[in-house]
């Protein structure tokens, strides 16, 4: 078994944050949209935390503390939209929320 | 003897297995948890819950299945497993069944933390206190899931309240902590710690219970953890979610047989948790009383008695007991039961009393480290029991808190004296150093 | 079972892990990453996406951080996915299930997925000289202190990080009431 680099950190990082995209670009239910991003994030996290351990120093970490503080605030606020969004129309398709569309 | 198993028994190792790289004696000490917890709540929990809720209620609770029900436990376990093992038919198979493995997940895992001693912990992990809070809120995505799986409506509303209600007193519970571990950095150094052992070794070198610390303080920080620990494992009086005459069991009430009885073991098994992370944080863990105060080697013998004079005394009750059997030829097998069990619980107290003589001096021989760890323990587990018991006598003595009126506590009440009380111990802790 | 792992008495600076739990974790991490964009229900991908937290909650105590991990497990897997879990249950309607999965457009959507996964490639490869593990370990004992002191600072002095911590909790007020607002039946 090869040792672990930095490497190996930033394949899963790209593998997980590619699967995110896939999520948000193809999915019809909000929830999942909103699950995918969720995702990205983390992928986002990993690079900054396998980056901080290669230089040695703490930044990136704490760059990925708040990024898992921002995710939370998003969080909120998205599911918040979506629920004020579902009591007046009942769906949670993408592609049916397109009141703008003319 | 291989390396890796003689390596960790070295008398100059003062390091839990996790510590020293040992994962073989890691894995025992996990085995040693996971069986003892398990028996500990199936067996004593369920026995003396039962019998002290009927005591309390002035009848006698089981008394027929073993000498004064002592075997009622296992009787109840048989039934649990035998039972039919019925799935809503449109249920989520496969949420459904692993909705309890989450919550006993959660519950099980808290243990790896838990301090018994110096020593004594599977892993002392420098984050030691954030990863039990962590822990025990994945209980919560248990209980969730398990309401949702059911596909009926009193179960999906006793998750939604019942994890309500968790969040909300996780909240009070983690400022209660933070000031707890906020006491921890008033040494000479100005920083704390958040490792379950450095806890109470910061509570060993302040020579104070953190409860007496900062007098009243402490002490508030401590009845708001308890009371947060009872709503936090929905207990009484904060049982709304799985009273039976409210909602019919809330959300294990499509559960029957031995998926129950997961669940009832990650109750229990989350009781004992958070009952230890109160006794670290503030009861000073494995700290005999008053250290400092009598300190010199008579008393260190004579608090080192304890263990053994515990058990002697628990044996000479159930001596009485054995004599005060009636004499019918019925109760002839019962009584021969609870006499070898009397024996039994004499030969263990009769072998904590010779090591604890055998092993009075401070020094390195096998006899004084074993005195060591089982005076550890044994501190450890009695301030334990002492929580258990109060939550059994909360279940028997408090009606239970309406919904509304609970959450109001919660975020009302529990939250800004919280909120309270660790700035003023913040200012406290500045002005004193 | 490995007697090097057992010299490492030190307090510390132990080695946390084989390689072998690198790879189960990100085995699990990607598996389950694709378990929550292909599942159709969605409280199934919502518990494959707490494996996948905590998958990477694991990853992050290989590289070191055991309070991102910390923090990951509470508030992510302990919280954000609660939350989640509220929400799924509150606006699961039955047609959702025997709906289409994937909207009309996602061959575009793929393909623009493949294109990003082969811009990561080409950096990674390209880029390989400069992802060398520098030898750098970061204490692992101090972690938590360490990072204390760069987010409130020292004895007298602000942290790198002081200001930036209290725009978060502002920033998280200001969500909190956001949703609060928008959810309430009558403002």
């Amino acid at each position: 078994m090869a040792e672990i680099t930095t490497l190996h950190y930033l394949v899963v990082a790209a593998a997980l944050f590619v699967l995110g995209v896939i999520g948000v670009l193809t999915r019809r239910n909000v929830v999942i949209v909103l699950m995918s991003i969720e995702l990205i994030l983390n992928a986002v996290n990993l690079n900054l935390v396998a980056f901080s351990r290669m230089w040695g120093n703490l930044h990136g970490q704490l760059f990925a503390i708040f990024i898992v503080v921002d995710a939370a605030a998003e969080a909120a606020a998205g599911l918040g939209i979506l629920i004020a969004f579902f009591r007046n129309k009942e769906t949670v398709n993408v592609d049916e929320i397109d009141l703008l569309k003319w | 003897m291989p390396n890796f198993i003689m390596s960790y028994l070295d008398p100059n190792v003062k390091l839990t297995p996790g510590s020293a790289g040992s994962q073989f004696w890691a894995l025992i000490y996990v085995l040693i948890i996971f069986v003892g917890v398990s028996l500990t709540v199936m067996w004593l929990l369920n026995w003396v819950e039962r019998k002290a809720l009927a005591h309390f209620q002035v009848r006698l609770g089981p008394m027929r299945v073993g000498p004064h029900g002592l075997l009622q436990p296992f009787a109840d376990a048989l039934k649990l497993m035998l039972k039919e093992d019925i799935i809503p038919s449109e249920a989520d198979q496969f949420v459904f069944w692993v909705a309890p493995l989450i919550g006993l997940f959660a519950s099980f895992t808290v243990y790896t933390v838990i301090p018994f001693g110096p020593s004594q912990a599977v892993s002392d992990m420098n984050i030691g206190i954030l990863f039990m809070l962590g822990v025990s809120s994945l209980g919560v995505l248990g209980i969730v899931v398990a309401g949702w799986a059911s596909n009926s409506h009193y179960p999906l509303i006793g998750a939604l309240r019942s994890s309500a209600q968790m969040v909300s007193y996780e909240v009070a519970m983690g400022l209660a902590v933070v000031s707890a571990v906020l006491m921890t950095s008033l040494n000479a150094t100005g920083t704390g710690t958040l490792s379950m052992i450095g806890i109470v070794q910061a509570q060993q070198q302040q020579g104070v219970w953190f409860i007496f610390k900062f007098f009243p303080l402490g002490l508030i920080a401590f009845v708001i953890f308890a009371i947060a620990m009872v709503a936090e494992t929905n207990r009484a009086p904060f049982d709304l979610a799985e009273a039976e005459s409210e909602l019919t069991a809330g959300y294990h009430t499509e559960y029957s047989g031995l998926r129950w009885s997961l669940f009832m073991l990650a109750e229990y098994a989350a009781m004992m948790a958070v009952s230890s992370i109160a006794v670290t944080l503030w009861l000073g863990g494995w700290m005999r009383p008053f250290p400092n105060l009598l300190h010199a080697p008579a008393w260190e013998f004579v608090f080192s008695l304890f263990p053994g004079l515990t058990f002697l005394g628990v044996a000479a009750i159930t001596f009485v007991g054995v004599a005060r059997m009636p004499s019918q030829s019925f109760f002839k097998i019962q009584r021969i039961g609870l006499a070898v069990f009397a024996a039994l619980l004499g030969f263990i107290a009769l072998l904590l009393l010779v090591i604890a003589v055998a092993g009075r001096s401070a020094d390195m021989s096998v006899a004084a480290r074993f005195r060591e760890g089982i005076d550890y323990v044994y501190w450890f587990l009695l301030k334990v029991a002492v929580f258990i018991y109060l939550f059994i006598w909360y279940r028997a003595t408090w009606p239970r808190y309406r919904f509304d009126q609970l959450m109001k506590i919660g975020w009302k009440v529990m939250l800004p004296i919280s909120l309270g009380v660790l700035i003023v111990t913040a200012i406290v802790g500045v002005i004193v150093s | 079972m490995n007697p090097a792992m057992n010299s490492a008495l030190n307090s510390g600076m132990a080695p946390v892990a084989t390689p072998w739990f690198f790879y189960v974790l990100a085995v699990v991490a990607v598996a389950s990453g694709v378990a929550v964009i292909t599942r159709r229900n969605a409280v199934h991908a919502a518990l494959a996406l707490i494996v996948a937290l905590l998958a990477v909650a694991g990853l992050y105590l290989m590289l070191y951080a055991p309070f991102v991990a910390g923090v990951q497990i509470i508030v992510y897997a302990g919280g954000i996915m609660v939350l989640f879990l509220f929400v799924i249950m509150l606006v699961n309607i039955e047609r959702s299930t025997k709906e289409r999965r994937f909207n009309r457009m996602w061959p575009v959507g793929l393909a623009a997925a493949c294109a990003l996964l082969a811009l990561f490639v080409s950096a990674i490869v390209k880029g390989k000289a400069l992802f060398s593990d520098r030898g750098m370990p970061l204490p692992e004992a101090s972690n938590t202190q360490q990072i204390a002191t760069l987010l409130y600072g020292e004895a007298g002095r602000m942290g790198q990080y002081t200001f930036a911590f209290e725009i978060a909790s502002l920033l998280l007020l200001v969500a909190i009431l956001g949703a609060v607002i928008m959810t309430k039946k009558k403002i």
